[in-house]
């Protein structure tokens, strides 16, 4: 049973992360109805930089700084690759984000160097004893800011005007526009929302570890948390990436028990699977709109 | 009440077939449909075709080795893009997991290629006419089993769930150790004999003289078939398919049918890629068929042009220079460093220019290296009132 809540606790750590990417793709789905593959950079970026900052103003400082500087990298992005290809292909536009992806994770990939980079969080691996469990305090951070980022970002969609105007546009585009809602700066918001969540989630991921190259396919991981939590649904991120962090890490740590005769740990295949099982029933996802046809 | 006379009867039963006739000096009146989706439909095609397959096939006698050896991956590649092409381009699919179906073709044609008392799992049947299909054939039973799930989606949810696939193949890839040789490891490749030939020896030809003129057979066939199912009842539906799905049903395009079928033909053209890939490397691994070489294909596939057979094979071979451009640049522009350690380097600039070009072709020129060539073909052709 030890094991068992262990593992938990170490999939909300993770999930939390998966959270903070997922809601990043929702919101600019829900904004330009396009998914970002841009996302594993951005959160690349942003774990490079923070670590690079971190020893000069400290952790949390270097945390807040390195969002917003990773969200104002995606406003620019937004601007100079996206925005002109907008009411192309929705393809089209997801195939240029691969695109910005590879260049923008080459760029932040030289900066990261050959010793592997360390980000100076203050948690390590420290842990605290809870009855017989041994939780992590980066899986504690991670769930906790997690939790803070989402309630923070309800409550903008709900009581901001520029919240407003988002859920408007996501709503019915050409009616928000009518109604004077900037669908540009909608946009805009959305991107730099989304950029800004990948760096804090890259933060979290390189706590306790070292950055290195392949530090974005933690990123592409969350690719099935929307599909299952459903694309336009933020609620459905929320409980998506808490539910594939957990699922991940319990078949992990059960691996050995599961199948025995495979070596290669499935945990990382875990997610996809359990994407594709969810699609077999639920091809909108748990929490996502069904799709209407119109002819 | 009068009887009207029924309508005097056609007597001279159905009109007879007149015969299509072109028009001398009028190359692009076509008086007939089946003129219009020929297979080459002007003379200038039809002759420019010619000279480039002739051009092609001298190469060989005219380049040195190195080059060739990246020319001759760049034909099999392009087997690879026209299968894409055909999902992507055509039937409008937009598919992330290329690389799964290339990796299960080069794993197929290892295995029945392979040494029966080698390390790994071996068949020893080393004829290419039976393991280039049997890769295919595989392959495409993969995409089978793989469509009815892709049916029920739609774009972007497709292009994910092709992604989580190509995790997937790795994984087992990886896994399946007495097939691939395990992560970091690797097996032999396929060796391609031909009549009892073995391309990888260098006889009167060198090694990749042979494989270059073999790759460059085999891309011939495989693109001429591509071209006609492109323009076949199957390509229509695809077209159909790509341009609005709910209007194609309505019109009596199976959806799920000719989803399926652009996967299965698609993944056959994958599986034949990967069958020989890596014949003239020798040696490869699981790791290889990762997201980079599936993004490569859809670069191939944006760069070379969208629905187009002749793009794809452009873009196939632009990509398969790239590393080549890159490695010539250090000579041309000073900061760009050729060693690995040092920023910017070669690789990281390779690496770049796939993402920079798809974006900028996107951008710029959403119709590819073929809009290229269509914008230089209407320049001349309308040459002294261009505008």
């Amino acid at each position: 049973m030890t094991q068992f809540f262990t593992a938990v606790s170490i999939g909300a750590g993770n999930g939390s992360i998966y959270v903070l990417l997922a809601l990043g793709f929702v919101i600019i789905y829900k904004s330009m109805q396009v998914i970002s593959f841009a996302q594993p950079a951005f959160m690349m970026s942003g774990a490079i930089l923070v670590s690079y900052l971190s020893p000069k103003v400290g952790f949390v400082a270097a945390c807040v700084l390195g969002a917003i500087s990773i969200a104002l990298v995606a406003l620019i992005v937004e601007r100079v690759a996206v925005r002109p290809m907008v009411g192309k292909a929705t393809f089209v536009i997801a195939i240029i984000t691969i695109g910005i992806d590879i260049v923008v994770r080459v760029v932040a990939g030289a900066f990261v160097g050959v010793n592997p980079r360390q980000i100076g969080d203050p948690w390590g691996l420290d842990v605290v004893t809870i009855g017989d469990v041994q939780v992590q305090h980066r899986h504690i951070a991670a769930f906790a800011a997690a939790m803070i980022i989402v309630v923070l970002l309800f409550a903008f969609f709900r009581f901001t005007p520029i919240g407003l105007a988002m859920r408007a546009a996501a709503l019915d585009q050409e009616a928000a526009m009518a109604q004077g809602v900037s669908v540009g700066t909608v946009f805009a918001v959305s991107w730099g929302l989304a950029g800004g969540l990948a760096a804090v989630a890259g933060v979290f991921t390189a706590a306790g570890n070292s950055i290195d190259q392949n530090i974005y396919v933690v990123a592409l991981t969350a690719l099935p948390v929307i599909i299952l939590g459903g694309l336009d649904s933020l609620g459905g991120a929320v409980v998506g990436g808490l539910v594939v962090g957990i699922v991940q890490s319990l078949t992990s740590t059960y691996h050995r028990d599961i199948f025995p005769n495979l070596d290669t740990n499935t945990g990382a295949i875990a997610p996809f699977v359990l994407m594709l099982l969810v699609l077999l029933v639920r091809p909108q996802g748990l929490f996502g709109t069904k799709e209407v046809e119109r002819v | 009440m009068t009887t009207t006379a029924p309508p005097p009867r056609d007597t001279r039963g159905p009109a007879p077939k007149r015969r299509a006739r072109r028009v001398l000096g009028r190359p692009e009146l076509f008086t007939s449909y089946s003129q219009d989706m020929a297979f080459l439909n002007t003379r200038p095609k039809q002759l420019g075709v010619l000279a480039i397959i002739a051009v092609a096939a001298y190469l060989p006698m005219g380049l040195p080795d190195d080059i060739l050896a990246l020319l001759g991956t760049g034909l099999v590649l392009a087997i690879g893009a026209i299968g894409l092409n055909l999902l992507t381009g055509y039937a409008g699919q937009v598919s992330l997991g290329h690389a799964f179906f290339v990796g299960v073709g080069a794993y197929t044609s290892a295995a029945l290629a392979g040494d029966p008392d080698g390390r790994y799992l071996g068949f020893g049947v080393d004829n290419v006419l039976i393991w280039i299909p049997a890769a295919g054939l595989a392959a495409a039973l993969c995409g089978v089993v793989v469509a009815p799930l892709a049916t029920r989606l739609r774009g972007l949810y497709l292009a994910i769930v092709t992604l989580g696939l190509v995790f997937i193949g790795i994984y087992f890839f990886t896994e399946w150790r007495d097939l691939s040789g395990g992560a970091q490891v690797g097996r032999e490749a396929a060796v391609p004999v031909v009549f009892g030939n073995d391309l990888t020896r260098d006889g009167a030809y060198t090694e990749e003289q042979k494989l270059f003129w073999f790759f460059l057979a085999v891309l011939i066939v495989f693109a001429v078939l591509a071209r006609n199912i492109a323009r076949s009842r199957i390509g229509r539906a695809f077209a159909a398919v790509r341009d609005r799905d709910i209007a194609a049903g309505v019109m009596g395009v199976e959806l799920s049918r000719y989803k399926i079928i652009a996967f299965t033909i698609s993944s056959f053209y994958a599986g034949v890629c990967g069958s020989l890939l890596f014949a003239a490397n020798g040696q490869f691994g699981p790791e290889q068929f990762g997201l980079l070489l599936s993004v490569q294909f859809i670069a191939m596939v944006l760069i070379g042009g969208v629905a187009t057979i002749s793009g794809s094979i452009m873009g196939a071979m632009l990509i398969a220079l790239l590393p080549r451009i890159s490695s010539e640049l250090p000579g041309l522009l000073g900061f760009i460093s050729s060693s690995p350690i040092e920023h910017p380097n070669i690789f990281e600039i390779e690496t770049a220019l796939y993402g920079g070009l798809i974006v900028a072709f996107l951008l710029f020129e959403p119709r590819g290296l073929y809009g290229i060539w269509l914008r230089i073909r209407t320049y001349w052709k309308s040459f002294p009132f261009s505008y």
